[in-house]
């Protein structure tokens, strides 16, 4: 049985959508008990697999058992487990939140985000970089169907704009798989990189079939060009749509941690290939959409925008080869993903309350919801950074892993200038969502939270807390995937086996 | 061989692209079709152009790449449903808005 711990995290979402499009029939209570006992196994069977991944190497499931090169794979090392463990939580607040009433709004919500769950682990766990194709597929078809829930023109706009970018990026995503078989003859990942290790002087095709896949995974994690869609999509979905949003900018920024630490920086022929240009791109996305946060009319297009700035801060990390700094990463991309879906719960929240007013950075009604100010509160001082949450400390490994860098004075200044931006964006405009009163609108509307909305908001905001809390076992966590992730020599004996030296291979014309 | 699968591709691709570019959802459609087309073909020719061989690995005979042609027919069932999903969406957005611009303005 735990052999198969690696196929769980994909298989009981999927099941679970099965049944619900089975089960049409039985109404909603169904599919939502169905959903939630997916939801629960998932992340039973995420901490599980998290469990097994960290006592050391790393977990390779060989579909059908056929070895790799040749078969599929799912490689599971200490990086994958945490996404997949902090995909199932963010999922399972998701569908927490959307049982309250938010899936009657469209039809087929549960299966729908049942398979994108699917698509999210997958991502993380594969090792074949074609199936990782097929993976982003299966989540991105579920997101474009799930941005539009819930209808209405700005989400169709949004929808139509984000469908058509991410359809250009799946041509340029293939083109990269052809060039990339055609001149190395292979796609799993630890393949390619042995591959990449032995190419002769010729490799002008290979370099830019790399340079391409890692274009794809920067528009996934809206590196600055390709950023422009991120605030307008995130910002038309439905809150806990959003909120599951948040993790797929992650799911393109940790492929290209994976491809660059596992393939692409142990090879001559492509080790400086992020060197350069990434450094400035992200730094511009971060002063960029620390712009945007400041310029924001609602809460969650606020929202929309500190996504974008964890988004470039991780990208930032990602130039930098040293372990130290890729483990500072980690933790800062945990709570940042939580406490980003944290707010967009909380906008969807105050918008409820405030009638027409909606969460327009104006003064309103009285909110009488003092849990649901602390909510935000927490959440944004976690995410500007502010001392006793897990933000700041994020932010402080963060800064102190940079500090022996070269162009530690250009990151420290952007990060700590985009920081008292965000700072300024929240502080000013969380003071008039919840304390600045207008005497000419009416009442807040009155509505019950419900048990759902309150687990799912306490799921997301609580992070802010307890990483702080438990910052070092957290931590050293992340260390130890940090490391694993850049010793690429276990990750390709492991997934290759005693295969890599006997595979026989024809020489390409 | 080459040099026309090569010139078809760079064509299709080059209309894929200018279709896309064009401010009307319909050939924006159009063009994304186009350009699947152009990066199937692509796919299809990273396993190496044969003429008469089967898929098959036999002893002494000649054989092409089985596996480019298993990723072209995923491409091509993927392609297809992001297509279908896409024109629902056209059709969805000029029901909505009364006009078929890609930035689907408000009913005035």
């Amino acid at each position: 049985m735990s052999q198969h711990a690696a196929i769980l995290p994909i298989l009981i979402p999927f099941a679970a959508a099965l049944l619900q499009m089975a089960a049409k029939g039985f109404g909603i209570a169904t599919q939502r008990a169905i959903g939630l006992v997916a939801a629960l196994l998932g992340v039973c069977a995420a901490s599980w697999l998290v469990w097994q991944a960290d006592t050391g190497g790393v977990l390779v499931y060989a579909l059908g058992n056929w070895a790799a090169p040749f078969g599929i794979v799912l490689a599971v090392d200490r990086l994958a487990a945490m996404m997949v463990l902090l995909t199932a939580l963010l999922s399972a607040a998701a569908l927490l939140y959307a049982s309250a009433g938010f899936d009657q709004r469209g039809r087929h919500f549960h299966p729908l985000i049942q398979l994108q769950v699917v698509g999210l682990q997958g991502a993380f766990l594969t090792g074949d970089l074609f199936n990782l194709f097929v993976f982003f597929e299966v989540m991105l078809l579920a997101s474009y169907v799930l941005l539009a829930h819930g209808g209405g023109l700005a989400r169709t706009r949004a929808g139509l704009a984000y469908v058509v970018l991410n359809l250009a990026g799946s041509a340029l995503f293939l083109i990269a798989l052809g060039m990339l078989y055609g001149t190395l003859g292979t796609l799993n990942l630890a393949d390619v990189a042995l591959r990449l290790q032995t190419l002769d002087d010729n490799h002008a095709l290979a370099r830019l079939a790399c340079i391409s896949l890692i274009a794809v995974f920067a528009l996934k994690a809206a590196l600055l060009p390709l950023s422009f869609w991120l605030p307008q999509a995130y910002a038309a979905a439905g809150a806990p749509v959003a909120a599951l949003f948040v993790i797929m900018t992650k799911v393109g920024i940790v492929s290209i941690m994976r491809v660059q630490a596992i393939a692409f920086a142990p090879a001559t022929a492509t080790a400086d290939l992020l060197e350069g240009w990434l450094l400035p791109l992200a730094l511009a996305t971060v002063l960029f959409a620390a712009l945007g946060a400041l310029a924001a009319p609602r809460l969650r297009d606020l929202t929309a925008w500190l996504v974008l700035v964890s988004a470039g801060t991780l990208l930032i990390a990602l130039v930098f080869p040293q372990a130290q700094v890729s483990a500072a990463a980690l933790y800062y991309l945990l709570q940042s993903t939580f406490v980003a879906a944290a707010l967009f719960l909380v906008a969807a929240l105050v918008a409820e309350r405030r009638g027409a007013l909606s969460d327009l950075f104006q003064s309103g009604p009285r909110l009488h919801a003092p849990w649901l100010a602390l909510a935000f509160l927490l959440a944004a001082a976690s995410a500007v950074g502010l001392p006793p949450f897990a933000g700041f400390l994020g932010k402080l490994m963060l800064l102190s892993a940079l500090r022996d860098s070269g162009q530690a004075a250009a990151i420290w200044f952007v990060l700590l200038f985009a920081g008292l931006l965000l700072m300024l964006a929240l502080a000013k405009n969380g003071g008039r969502l919840f304390w600045e009163r207008s005497p000419h609108h009416p009442h807040a509307i009155a509505v019950p939270i419900g048990w759902h909305r309150a687990i799912a908001v306490t799921l997301l905001v609580s992070p802010a807390l307890l990483l702080a809390l438990f910052a070092r076992p957290v931590a050293d966590y992340a260390a130890r995937a940090a490391t694993q992730l850049h010793q690429p020599h276990a990750y390709i004996a492991a997934v290759l086996g005693e295969y890599h030296v006997t595979v026989q291979r024809e020489s390409r014309p | 061989m080459e040099a026309l699968l090569a010139i078809a591709i760079g064509l299709l691709t080059a209309c894929g692209v200018f279709l896309m570019l064009r401010p009307r959802t319909f050939s924006l459609v159009l063009g994304l079709t186009l350009l699947s087309y152009a990066v199937n073909l692509f796919l299809f020719a990273s396993g190496r152009l044969q003429m008469d061989a089967p898929p098959l690995i036999r002893d002494g005979a000649s054989y092409t790449d089985p596996l480019p042609q298993a990723l072209v027919l995923t491409a091509i069932v993927i392609g297809f449903g992001m297509t279908a999903y896409l024109v629902m969406l056209a059709l969805r957005a000029l029901g909505e808005s009364g006009d078929d611009h890609v930035d689907a303005k408000e009913k005035s």
